[in-house]
C-alpha cells in the first residue's frame, strides 16, 4: 500500500518533550510527525482518525496540579470538539478499537494509567486500575535507570530487545501503585509488565533508590495492555536516540543509535506492516 | 456558599510531604514529634450541586487507587493538633485555579464571575509538645505568613467546632478605585516622607526634579488641556518612581564617578555601563572585524548572537534577590519564570532551550542567633531550590548548568541568579528576527495572567536595603503553566507575522514596559480600565505598576488584530487591546473617560540628571596565614572535599530536569557513576544538527576579600576555562556579566560608600581588560546594587559578586570532551602554571585566613593556550579535561580520579612554577588556585600529536592514570604528599549536601 505512515504528538497545557518524541518518530521510521496543540484538536483543525501513532508524551500537564496529568485525562474525558457533539474521548476510542498503537511516555503514562487506558485488564478502556505517585524519596529525579524488558510481553514496542534497555527517568510522581493486590496479580500474570528496574545486568528486578528511582510495586517502569498496542512507561525513550545522549558516550564504544529508538522503530514498522 | 472536599490518603500509602515535614520538625526545632500527616483540602466556593461537588471530589481532585475523599465531613482523626494552612487572600493559587478549569470541563459549562476554588493544606500532627510549639512549628515551617495564614486547632477543639469551617479567602474590595493628586509644592523633608511612606525610592534630588517638572508652565498648560490639575497624580508618581528606580534605571552604573586611586590619582568616569560594558563590545567587535557575530546587545531584553547561517541564539541571566529573602520559593519560582520572558521577549521571540541557575547562599547548618526578619540560611536553601526546581521543570526547559556558592554574608541577602538561552530562525517571513519596530497605529495588547495586587513595588523594594518594613506585597508566586501556554500560542502568532513587537512585563509592570515601548514610537494612549483585574477594587495607579506575572506585551498592526485575538481565545489565553501607540511624544494613561497621567516620554527616560558618586580605592592588607604545614596533605583534601563550595550538590541537580528537549550531551554529572562534576554544559539545540552550545560560568566572591579587580578577572576566567575545558570554539563565544554588589553609594547607612564604589570600578576595568584580551563581547546582563541587610543595628553587606556566563559554540558536539579519566596508562598533563597564589583560597578560608596573594590573571598567555588545547580537541586527542578551581590540583585530581574511576600518579616536582623560587612548596602546588589551568589526559599512542600541537605553551606532563583507585601525590622532596583510596575521597566529597 501506499499510504504514509503518520504519527501524531499532542502537546499543549504543559506538554514538553513534543519535540524530541516527534524526532524520534521520524528516526524511527514514520513518514510524517506531526506536533498538534490541543486547541487544534478540540477546534476540529486536527482530528486523530488521520493518524496511526498516537504519542502521549512528557510534561507537566496543567502543572500535575491535581497530582500528575489528573486535569488533562479530565479534560479528554469531558471536552468536546467544538461546533460538535463529539467528545475527543470518542476519537480516542475510535483510534484504539482501529487497532492503532499509543505510547504514553512519563506523563503521558501517568494520564493513560488515569484514564483508565492501562492496564485496561477488562478491556473497556476507561476503569482506573493503578496510578503512578509520589516518589519514595519524596524528590523529582532526573537520573538514567537499567530497565529489564518481559520477553512474553505483548507489547509491540519492545519487541527484539534482547535484555533490557538504558534510559533516563525525569519525574516526581513515578511510584507504580496498583488497585489491589489481585491486579498486580493480573499486571504480572498476563505478562503485562513489560519493562522493571533492575541492576546493570538487567538480571534482577530491583526495589532500592536509586537503581529503583522511585520505590514502585514490583519494580514495574512501564506496562502494556494485553492487545501490546497500548503501552506506558515512566523512563523516556524519545531522551535516548543517539549514542551523544547517553551520560558516559564519551568513554564508553556505543553504537550510533540509543536505546530508546527501538521502540519508535517497532511502532512504525507495525503501523507500515498492519495500518498503511 | 462554599464547600470543603478533603482528600486523604489511603491507609497503608506512604506520605513522603508528611514524612519530610516530621524530618524538619525534628531538625530544625528538636521536638518529639511522632507523626504527621497529611490532607488536602479544595475549599470550592461555587454554586454546584451536590452531584456535581460529588463527582469533581471522586473526579480530578482525587485519585481512587490512593485517596479518599469527603465532602464538608472532616476526616482527620488520632492526632493531637491539626493545622491548616492556605493562601492569603490575592496570593496566586496555581492549584485552584487548575481545579476551577476541571471543574468547567466536568459539568460543561464555566463557572460564574467571583466563583472560585482555593486550596489548602491540612497537617495532622502527633507529638508531646504544647500549643506554643505547634505555633512555632507553623510559623516556622509549614507557613509563610507573608503569603499564608493558617489555623491550628488542638484535638479537643477539632472535635468541639467539627474541624474547619469552609472559608473562601476572597479578596473583598471596599473602595472604590481612585485617583489622588499629591501636593509637591511642600518642604523637602516632607518630600522626603511622600517618598519614604510610599515605597518610591525616589531621592530628594529625583523628588525635586518632578518637583521642578509640575512647576512648568507650559507644562500645566498642557495638562489642563486634557483634564488634569497642576499636581502629579499618584499614578503619575507611580510611573515615574518605577521608571527611575534603581533596579530599572541603573542609576549606579548610569552616574558618573569621581575616582581616585591609591597613589591619589583621580579620573572622573561618566557612566561605568558606557566607559566598561559598552565600550568592551564596541572595541571587541572592532577587534573581530568581518568574524564579528553579534547581532543584537545592550538594547533588547536579552542579547543575540550568530549560531549559523539559519540560527541565532539569545541569552539573558537575572536576579531575584531581595524576593528570594522574603520567600524564597515564590521569589526564586518567579526569578526563572520571569527570566524565561526575557529571551523570549527579544527581537520577535525565542524559544527557549535551556536555563542556568547560580544561587549564594549562608551554610545552611548555620547553628547561630539571626536578626529578625532573616530566614535561616536553611529555609532559603529548601525555598529557593525548589522554586527553580518547579519553575523550570515545569517550563519543559533543561536546567544545564549552575553551581551553589556558599559564604555567611550571604544570610543578609541570598542571590539567585537564574537564566536562559533561547534560538530563533535568523529570519521569519523574510524579516531579521532580532529586530522589532512600533508604527504609530499599532495596537497596545497585553497578553497573559490578569492583574491583582502581587508584585506591586518590587522595583522599588529592591532598590533598597532589605529592611523589617520591606513590603509583603512585592512577592509574586510564578504560574508556569499560564506562561507555558502563553508561549505556545505567541511562537505561533510570531511565526504567522501577527505580531511587530513583543516585549516582557517584569518589574514595574506595564508601566515599564508600555512606557519602553513607547519610547520605540513616541508615545502611547492606554485606558487602564480594559487591563483585566484578578479581582475588582485595584487603584488605577496599581494596576499600572503591578507585577503580576506571566504577561507579555505586544503592538499588533491593526489589520491583525482579530486573527491574533481569536488565535489566543483557541489556545485558552487571554489577549487584551489597552490603547495604541501613538506619535505624541506623551505617555498617556486613561482609565476609562478619565486621563490620569500624562508625562512627556522624554522627560520620563531622560528627564534623571547622572548620580554623583564617590569612589576611592586603598589596598587592605590581611594578615598572613600562619600556618604550620604538615608534610602529608591527605586530610587537608578530604577537608577540602567536603566544604560547601567543593562538594557534590548531586542532590540538588538531581533534581532539576537537564535532559527534555532531547538535546543534553555533555550533562551536569559524568564518569563511571554517573556522579562526576562537568565544567560546563553542551546542548544540541537544533536535534538533526551536530552543531551545539556550550555554556559555562565563573564565579568567586571571595576574592573580593583581596581585590575586586582580580575578582572579576579570575570569574570572567573560570567561565572561560570551564567552557574551553568540554570543547568551546574561541572563535564563537560571548560573555554575560552580573554584578550583584553592596549598595555603593556613599550614605548615613553606608560609610563606607566610597570604598564600595572603588571596588566597582576595578571590577569594571578588568571586565574590560580581560575580555578584549579573550575576544568577548558583551551581550547582555545586569545589576542588583543594593544587597544588604540593615534592621538600625545589624548590617549585613553580601561580599561583590559578579557571575560571569560563557555562550558559544563547538562545532561537532561529537567532539566534546569531559573530566573523567578514561583509561588506565594515559599521560596527565597540566596545562598552566602554578604559583604562591593561595589569597582568598578555598584552603586558607578552612585554615581561617584570607591572605594577600590573589591569582593573577595572566590572559594574554592563558588565551594562546586556550586556542592551542582547542585544536587539540579538534584534532580528537584529548581523553579528559577538568578546570583547576577551588582547591586547586589536588581537588581537581581528585574529581577528575573518582568520576573516571581510576587512580593518578602525580609529582609535584614536575608542576611548571611561576614566580619565586623560594615560595615553591607542596602546599602552593596542591592548593594554591591560580588562573587558567587545565588538568588533561591523553592516551598514549596521542602524546606526539599533543605535544606538538601545545607546543610553544606552558604545559608540563606530571602524571600517569592507573589502574588502581588511588591518588598517589609525589611532594618535592620525594615525599608521599597525598595517598588515598578513590572511595573515600568520592564520601568526603558526597556526604556533606547527600541529605539536603
Amino acid at each position: 500500500m501506499t499510504q504514509k505512515a503518520r504519527a501524531i504528538v499532542i502537546t499543549g497545557n504543559g506538554t514538553n518533550c513534543e519535540v524530541e518524541a516527534a524526532h524520534a518518530c521520524r528516526l524511527g521510521g514514520f513518514d510524517e510527525a506531526v506536533i498538534a496543540h490541543i486547541a487544534d484538536i478540540l477546534t476540529g483543525g486536527v482530528r486523530l482518525d488521520d493518524f496511526h501513532f498516537l504519542n502521549l508524551t512528557g510534561g507537566f500537564l496543567d502543572g500535575d496540579d491535581l497530582g500528575s496529568a489528573k486535569a488533562q485525562a479530565n479534560r479528554l474525558r469531558y471536552a468536546r470538539i467544538a461546533g460538535s457533539e463529539e467528545h475527543l474521548l470518542d476519537q480516542l476510542i475510535r483510534f484504539i478499537a482501529d487497532g492503532k498503537p499509543i505510547l504514553g511516555v512519563c506523563n503521558g503514562f501517568q494520564m493513560m494509567a488515569k484514564m483508565g487506558l492501562l492496564p485496561s485488564l477488562d478491556g473497556t478502556y476507561l476503569n482506573q486500575e493503578a496510578t503512578l505517585t509520589f516518589n519514595d524519596c519524596g524528590r523529582f529525579q532526573d537520573r538514567w535507570v537499567y530497565l529489564k524488558v518481559n520477553p512474553d510481553a505483548p507489547s509491540i514496542f519492545t519487541r527484539g530487545i534482547e535484555k533490557g534497555i538504558y534510559l533516563p527517568i525525569r519525574h516526581g510522581e513515578g511510584k507504580f501503585v496498583a488497585a489491589s493486590p489481585a491486579v498486580l496479580e493480573q499486571i504480572e500474570n498476563r505478562n503485562l509488565s513489560v519493562l522493571k528496574y533492575t541492576d546493570a545486568a538487567y538480571e534482577t528486578s530491583v526495589m532500592e533508590f536509586p537503581l529503583n528511582p522511585n520505590g514502585s510495586q514490583n519494580a514495574i517502569a512501564g506496562i502494556c495492555d494485553a492487545t501490546g498496542l497500548l503501552m506506558g512507561l515512566m523512563p523516556h525513550p524519545e531522551a535516548f536516540v543517539h549514542r551523544t545522549n547517553h551520560p558516559r558516550w564519551t568513554r564508553e564504544e556505543l553504537p550510533e543509535d540509543g536505546d530508546g529508538l527501538i521502540l519508535f522503530r517497532n511502532a512504525a514498522e507495525y503501523v507500515k506492516k498492519n495500518l498503511c | 456558599m462554599a464547600h470543603r472536599i478533603e482528600v486523604a490518603l489511603k491507609d497503608g500509602i506512604r506520605d513522603a510531604r508528611g514524612e519530610r515535614v516530621k524530618r524538619e520538625i525534628e531538625h530544625f526545632l528538636h521536638l518529639p514529634v511522632d507523626e504527621v500527616r497529611t490532607l488536602d483540602v479544595y475549599t470550592v466556593d461555587a454554586a454546584l450541586s451536590p452531584e456535581e461537588l460529588a463527582q469533581v471530589a471522586a473526579g480530578p481532585f482525587s485519585d481512587p487507587v490512593i485517596q479518599a475523599w469527603s465532602l464538608n465531613t472532616p476526616r482527620a482523626a488520632g492526632f493531637d493538633y491539626a493545622v491548616e494552612v492556605g493562601f492569603r487572600p490575592g496570593v496566586t493559587d496555581n492549584v485552584g485555579r487548575t481545579a476551577k478549569e476541571a471543574i468547567e470541563y466536568l459539568i460543561g459549562r464555566p463557572l460564574a464571575s467571583g466563583e472560585a476554588v482555593y486550596t489548602s493544606v491540612q497537617y495532622l500532627v502527633t507529638g508531646r509538645f504544647g500549643l506554643a510549639d505547634m505555633e512555632r512549628i507553623a510559623t516556622g515551617l509549614l507557613c509563610n505568613t507573608l503569603i499564608q495564614r493558617y489555623t491550628i486547632l488542638a484535638a479537643a477543639d477539632f472535635q468541639a467546632r467539627g474541624g474547619f469551617p469552609a472559608t473562601a479567602p476572597k479578596v473583598q474590595s471596599e473602595s472604590r478605585p481612585e485617583v489622588r493628586e499629591i501636593d509637591l509644592n511642600v518642604a523637602d523633608d516632607e518630600l522626603m516622607r511622600i517618598s519614604k511612606d510610599g515605597v518610591l525610592a525616589l531621592t530628594l534630588e529625583e523628588m525635586k526634579i518632578i518637583q521642578a517638572h509640575f512647576r512648568d508652565p507650559q507644562i500645566l498648560a498642557e495638562r489642563r488641556k486634557v483634564g488634569l490639575g497642576d499636581r502629579p497624580t499618584d499614578v503619575e508618581l507611580e510611573a515615574l518612581a518605577q521608571t527611575w528606580s534603581e533596579h530599572c534605571k541603573h542609576k549606579i552604573f548610569a552616574g558618573t564617578v569621581l575616582y581616585e586611586d591609591e597613589q591619589g590619582n583621580r579620573q572622573e568616569i561618566k557612566s561605568l555601563f558606557k566607559s566598561f560594558i559598552q565600550r568592551t563590545t564596541k572595541d571587541v567587535r572592532e577587534k573581530l572585524g568581518e568574524r564579528d557575530f553579534c547581532l543584537s546587545v545592550f538594547k533588547d531584553n536579552a542579547g543575540v548572537i550568530r549560531f549559523n547561517d539559519d540560527w541565532s541564539l539569545v541569552f539573558k541571566v537575572e536576579t531575584h534577590n531581595s524576593p528570594s529573602a522574603l520567600d524564597p520559593y515564590g521569589g526564586a519560582l518567579t526569578g526563572i519564570v520571569g527570566v524565561n520572558r526575557d529571551p523570549f521577549g527579544t527581537g520577535k521571540g525565542a524559544r527557549l532551550i535551556f536555563n542556568t541557575d547560580v544561587f549564594c547562599f549562608a551554610d545552611p547548618f548555620y547553628d547561630k542567633p539571626l536578626p529578625a526578619r532573616l530566614l535561616h540560611p536553611r529555609r532559603i536553601y529548601e525555598g529557593v531550590v525548589e522554586g527553580v526546581e518547579h519553575g523550570g521543570n515545569k517550563s519543559g526547559i533543561p536546567t544545564v548548568n549552575g553551581s551553589l556558592v556558599f559564604d555567611e554574608r550571604f544570610a543578609g541577602k541570598p542571590l539567585v541568579f537564574c537564566g536562559t538561552a533561547g534560538i530563533m530562525p535568523a529570519t521569519i517571513n523574510g524579516e531579521k528576527s532580532h529586530e522589532k519596530e512600533i508604527l504609530p497605529g499599532d495596537l497596545i495588547v497585553m497578553t497573559g495572567g490578569r492583574i491583582g495586587k502581587d508584585g506591586i513595588h518590587g522595583a522599588t523594594f529592591s532598590s533598597e536595603e532589605l529592611n523589617e518594613n520591606s513590603p509583603v506585597s512585592a512577592v509574586q508566586i510564578g504560574d508556569p503553566i499560564t506562561q507555558k501556554r502563553m508561549f505556545d500560542f505567541l511562537i505561533r502568532a510570531r511565526d504567522k507575522g501577527l505580531y511587530r513587537f513583543i516585549t516582557d512585563n517584569g518589574a514595574g509592570g506595564l508601566s515599564s514596559s508600555i512606557g519602553e515601548m513607547s519610547g520605540e514610537c513616541g508615545g502611547c494612549r492606554m485606558d487602564l480600565a480594559k487591563a483585566p483585574l484578578k479581582y475588582p477594587g485595584l487603584n488605577p495607579w496599581e494596576i499600572l505598576i503591578s507585577e503580576a506575572q506571566e504577561r507579555m506585551s505586544l503592538a499588533v498592526p491593526p489589520e491583525h488584530i482579530d486573527e491574533f485575538l481569536g488565535m489566543a481565545r483557541r489556545f485558552g489565553v487571554e489577549a487584551t487591546v489597552l490603547g495604541e501607540f501613538t506619535d505624541t511624544g506623551m505617555f498617556h494613561i486613561m482609565y476609562g473617560e478619565q486621563t490620569v497621567a500624562f508625562l512627556p516620554v522624554a522627560f520620563m527616560h531622560e528627564g534623571l540628571p547622572p548620580m554623583i558618586l564617590p569612589a576611592k580605592w586603598e589596598t587592605r592588607r590581611h594578615p598572613e596565614p600562619q600556618i604550620a604545614y604538615g608534610v602529608d596533605h591527605t586530610d587537608d583534601l578530604k577537608a577540602l572535599l567536603a566544604t560547601l563550595n567543593v562538594c557534590s550538590k548531586e542532590s540538588v541537580v538531581r533534581r532539576y530536569d537537564h535532559e527534555v528537549q532531547g538535546g543534553s550531551i555533555v550533562k551536569p554529572f559524568t564518569g563511571v557513576a554517573d556522579d562526576g562534576p562537568s565544567d560546563a554544559a553542551v546542548v544540541r539545540p537544533i536535534l538533526d544538527s551536530y552543531e551545539g552550545v556550550v555554556v559555562s560560568h565563573g564565579i568567586c566572591p571571595r576574592y573580593s576579600d583581596i581585590d575586586t579587580y582580580h575578582m572579576t578577572a579570575n570569574a570572567i576566567d573560570e567561565g572561560m576555562r570551564n567552557y574551553v575545558a568540554v570543547g568551546g570554539s574561541l572563535d564563537l563565544v560571548a560573555g554575560l556579566d552580573n554584578f550583584c554588589w553592596c549598595d555603593p553609594v556613599l550614605s548615613e547607612k553606608t560609610p563606607d560608600g566610597p570604598y564600595k564604589m572603588a571596588q566597582l570600578v576595578r571590577s569594571n576595568q578588568a571586565l574590560y581588560d580581560l575580555c578584549l584580551a579573550y575576544n568577548l563581547p558583551l551581550i547582555s546582563g545586569k545589576d542588583s546594587m543594593k544587597n544588604d541587610f540593615y534592621d538600625g543595628t545589624t548590617k549585613i553587606s553580601i561580599p561583590p559578586t559578579l557571575l560571569f556566563s560563557v555562550i558559544g559554540k563547538i562545532e561537532d558536539i561529537r567532539k566534546a570532551v569531559t573530566m573523567d579519566l578514561k583509561r588506565p596508562g594515559d599521560i596527565v598533563y597540566l596545562l598552566g602554571k602554578t604559583g604562591d597564589e593561595l589569597g582568598a583560597s578555598e584552603f586558607l578560608n578552612l585554615k581561617g585566613f584570607v591572605g594577600n596573594n590573589v591569582p593573577v590573571v595572566d590572559a594574554a598567555k592563558a588565551y594562546h593556550r586556550y586556542q592551542a588545547y582547542h585544536e587539540a580537541v579538534l584534532a580528537g586527542v584529548v581523553a579528559s579535561c577538568h578546570d583547576l578551581s577551588d582547591g586547586g590540583l589536588a581537588v581537581a585530581a581528585a574529581e577528575s580520579a573518582f568520576a573516571g574511576g581510576y587512580g593518578m600518579t602525580i609529582d609535584l616536582a614536575s608542576v611548571l612554577w611561576k614566580g619565586e623560587m623560594a615560595a615553591r612548596n607542596d602546599t602552593a602546588l596542591l592548593f594554591s588556585e591560580s588562573a587558567s589551568r587545565h588538568l588533561v589526559t591523553v592516551h598514549p599512542e596521542n602524546r606526539d600529536r599533543f605535544e606538538a600541537i601545545m607546543s610553544g605553551n606552558c604545559f608540563a606532563s606530571i602524571g600517569l592514570v592507573t589502574a588502581e583507585p588511588v591518588l598517589d601525590i609525589a611532594g618535592l622532596a620525594g615525599n608521599s604528599a597525598i595517598r588515598a583510596g578513590l572511595a573515600e575521597l568520592k564520601e568526603s566529597w558526597q556526604k556533606t549536601l547527600r541529605d539536603l
